[in-house]
Order: structure tokens, then sequence, then C-alpha cells
């Protein structure tokens, strides 16, 4: 029974799926682009986050497309509910991953990425986050969904500290000012990747207990 | 909305009227080949009325007078010398209330065929499997094809009432609140159906249930005191209807 709410919802699912994928490698390779100092990889980040905001709109328009047509109730309206939140925080990974990618092609940071090896640790940390968001969605995997939530305080923590070997430097007059102020725009969009993945897994626990930050809204 | 590419039924400039009564007024409206076509409204609106139409099930009603044409295929259904016994093969209907014929399941869907002039066992055989299996009920009535239909549930009753009309081949299906009277279950069991049929069939449906509309339908069409409001795509009409009447309506705001 209801065959084609099932296949709407499949392809949904799946297109989620898509998309999670295109932010891992987006943001994965802004990082690789940045520290290798790598423009054509730089580009090809830049120029893929038009797929990401067309997998929005698509997802977005079947979600308020299966809302109006099928009347979901349950773990149905849940996941198209969820879907609908997180497609946003996966967008702005997406941005900020671009963002990132253009820094780079701007500005050659790399060398201050030697010298403050904890912008490394935190892009490692970072990557390894929206991993686990995309994943825990993709496995309903509470588990790893806690955890990623958990792994946030980190990132928070190397912010702070890599900001303050920035001003470090800038103090110093150990690096150009450019760069010193690029890449605390970078370790800035770092922090929030870190916040968008927790978002991300905030709504796969909603979809799966109905509860969301520990409380139920529906 | 751009015009509608393979129209299958047309309706130009019809006027329906039952005695004094004006129950359609300037009907303007094309049903498309292989879509489901749903007409909603508050009761009395004319939707009904106009379903019937399109099969001329009105013309037994003393006192209606009809102007305008309802062309299928380009052809008008009320011109002179019109089989209505040929129309109704090619158009067929489903009502409200499962009306099985008070014989078998298998004279049921039978029985058109039969008045159609087939006459060969096996042939029937086959077409009454056929139907069936296209209205979604063989595999639960395949061991008492010679059972009273009206033994059956309410449910089971309306796929047999709409695989007696698919038996006969029709060309469009019409179907005037098919899941009024059946439960939830019944109920999704009959649109998941519909949507089979649309690949074959061109249907048209008349339904109180909005939700349903919108889940199974590709066209709406708004039908208001004998009026025909709004018609369009269906998402269309439910996300942004132009006229203040319809969102009124099918927000609940109406009156």
């Amino acid at each position: 029974m209801r065959n084609s709410f099932e296949h709407k919802l499949g392809k949904l699912n799946n297109d989620l799926i898509l998309m999670g994928g295109m932010i891992e490698e987006a943001i994965a390779s802004a990082i690789t682009a940045l520290r290798d100092n790598n423009a054509e990889l730089a580009q090809k980040v830049v120029a893929g986050d038009m797929r990401v905001d067309d997998s929005e709109k698509s997802i977005e328009s079947q979600c308020l497309s299966i809302i109006l047509r099928e009347q979901p109730v349950a773990r149905d309206l849940r996941k198209v509910s969820a879907a609908l939140k997180m497609v946003t925080d996966m967008e702005r990974i997406g941005d900020n991953a671009s963002d990132i990618a253009e820094i780079s092609l701007m500005t050659d940071a790399s060398s201050i990425l030697r010298t403050v090896p904890g912008i490394q640790t935190m892009s490692e940390k970072v990557i390894s986050m929206v991993s686990g968001a995309v994943d825990s969605f993709v496995r309903t995997d509470i588990e790893l969904a806690n955890k990623t939530i958990t792994a946030d305080d980190e990132v928070d923590d190397l912010f702070i500290e890599n900001r303050n070997k920035i001003v470090e430097l800038i103090k110093n007059d150990s690096c150009s000012g450019e760069a010193a102020v690029d890449t605390l725009m970078i370790i800035k969009y770092l922090e929030r990747i870190a916040d968008h993945a927790v978002n991300i897994c905030e709504w796969v626990e909603f979809f799966e207990t109905g509860e969301y930050k520990n409380t139920q809204i529906i | 909305m751009e015009p509608l590419k393979n129209v299958k039924l047309s309706t130009k400039n019809v006027n329906l009227y039952y005695g004094e009564n004006h129950a359609l007024k300037d009907i303007n409206l094309d049903i498309a080949t292989n879509k489901i076509t749903a007409f909603i409204g508050p009761s009395g609106c004319g939707k009904s009325t106009y379903l019937k139409s399109l099969n001329r099930m009105n013309d037994l009603i003393p006192g209606c007078k009809i102007t305008g044409q309802f062309l299928l295929d380009g052809e008008d259904i009320y011109a002179e010398g019109v089989d209505t016994n040929v129309l109704r093969r090619r158009i067929g209907m489903v009502f409200q209330k499962p009306n099985p014929f008070p014989m078998s399941i298998y004279d049921n869907v039978a029985y058109g065929p039969r008045v159609h002039g087939i006459r060969n066992k096996s042939k029937l055989d086959q077409i009454v499997e056929e139907s069936l299996k296209a209205a979604a009920v063989f595999d639960e009535v395949k061991d008492r094809l010679n059972k009273s239909a009206l033994s059956l549930s309410g449910g089971q009753q309306q796929r047999i009432c709409i695989a007696r009309a698919i038996a006969v081949q029709p060309e469009v299906i019409l179907m005037d609140e098919p899941t009024s009277a059946l439960d939830p279950v019944s109920t999704l069991k009959i649109e998941e159906l519909m949507n089979s049929l649309k690949e074959k069939y061109t249907v048209a449906i008349v339904t109180h249930n909005m939700q349903q509309a919108t889940r199974i339908s590709d066209y709406t069409a708004f039908f208001l005191v004998g009026e025909m409001v709004e018609f369009g795509e269906t998402e269309e009409i439910f996300s942004r209807p132009t006229d203040k009447r319809t969102e009124d309506y099918i927000t609940g705001r109406f009156g």
C-alpha cells in the first residue's frame, strides 16, 4: 500500500545521502586545497557548490510536495520535517566549504597552517564531524549523532586556541596581516561548519526519537 | 497554466438546467488523457452533476436541459445518433456506494462483456481475471469467483465495481466519491489502484475529501454554485490558488 508515497520517501532519503556525500567531499577538498595551495581543487569546490544549492532546492521541493500530497504522520512526518530542517544546515556547510576554498584562491595561508598545527587538527575534527553527521543520518545511528554533538566542544576549544595563536603571530609581526585575517576567517568557518553538523545530528535524533534537544516538540 | 497537451474530454460553454435550476454555468474544462482529474467543491456545487453529464447519466432526469458541447476525442457525445450504450462502454462509471449486481463475482465482471456480445467462455474467463487483477482484487477473490459479490467487504465490492467498469475496456473511468463509504485501509487500496489505472485510462473523480484529491490527482477543478471557479495542476491549486474562493474552501474558511 501507498507505493508512490514509499517511492517518494525513498527518493528523498537517497537525495539527502547524495547531498551529504557532496558536502563531505566539499569540506575535505577545501581543506586539502588550502593546505596544498591547490587552486585547481579550490576552484572545483567553488564550482561544485552550485550542485549543493540545487540539491537543497530539490529536497525542499520534495518535502513540501510530500507534506501537501501525502499528509505524512508519525515517523514519516518526523522524517520529512527533519529533512526540511537539516537540508538548510547541509547547504550552509557547502557554502562555508566554498568560502574556505575562495579564500585559499586569494591568500596563501599554507605557511600559517604550518606554523599553527592546531588548525590542521581542527579541520580534521570538523571533517570527521560532518562525516559523523551524514553517517548518523544514513544509518539513523543515535550513538554516532551524540558522539558528533559532543565533539563540538573540542572544535570550540581549538577555535579559541588557534585564534590566540593567530593573534600572537600578528603581535610578533611574523605573518602578513592579510594571511592572518583570512586564516582567522577560515577557522571561524570551520567552527560554524561544526555547529551545522551538530544541528544535523539533532534532527537525526528528532527523527528517531521525536525529541529535539531533549524536548518533545511534537 | 498552459493548455493541456493531450485532451481526452473537452467541455465547451456547457450550461445545464434542472427545470428552473441553473445547475452548471458556462463550464469550460479539459480532461487530460491518462491523468487523474479531481472535482472538488461543497455539496450542491455541481461537481457530481458535471461528472454524470460526461457519460450522459442526466439524460434520464426529466426537465434536464443541456447546452454547449462535451467532446470525447473531439466528437460531441450529445450529437444525434450517438448510442449511449457505446458511449458508456467508452466512458465507464464507479459510484459512491459499491453497487455490485446481486450475482456472482464472476458474473458481475462478465456482465458488460456479455452485453457487448462476448460469449466465448475462455475469452470471458480471461477478461474476468485480467479485470480483477487490474482492480487489485483478484488474489482476494480468485477462490470464490462463483460466490455472490454481495458477500464481500465494502472495499472489495468497490474494487469489483471497478473491475466491472474495466472489463468493457473503457477509455475513461468516472468515479463519484468512490471511497466515501469505505474505511481508511480500503480507501488507500482504491487510491493506490487509481494511480495504476491512469497508465491505461483517463480518470475523473468527484471527491469530498480534499486530502484525497491532493494524494491522487494530477489536476483539480474547484466548483462552486454551478460554476467552475478554478482549474489547474493539483499542486498549484493546493499551494497557490489564484481565486480567493478556492483558497477559502480548501483552507476550511468557507462561508
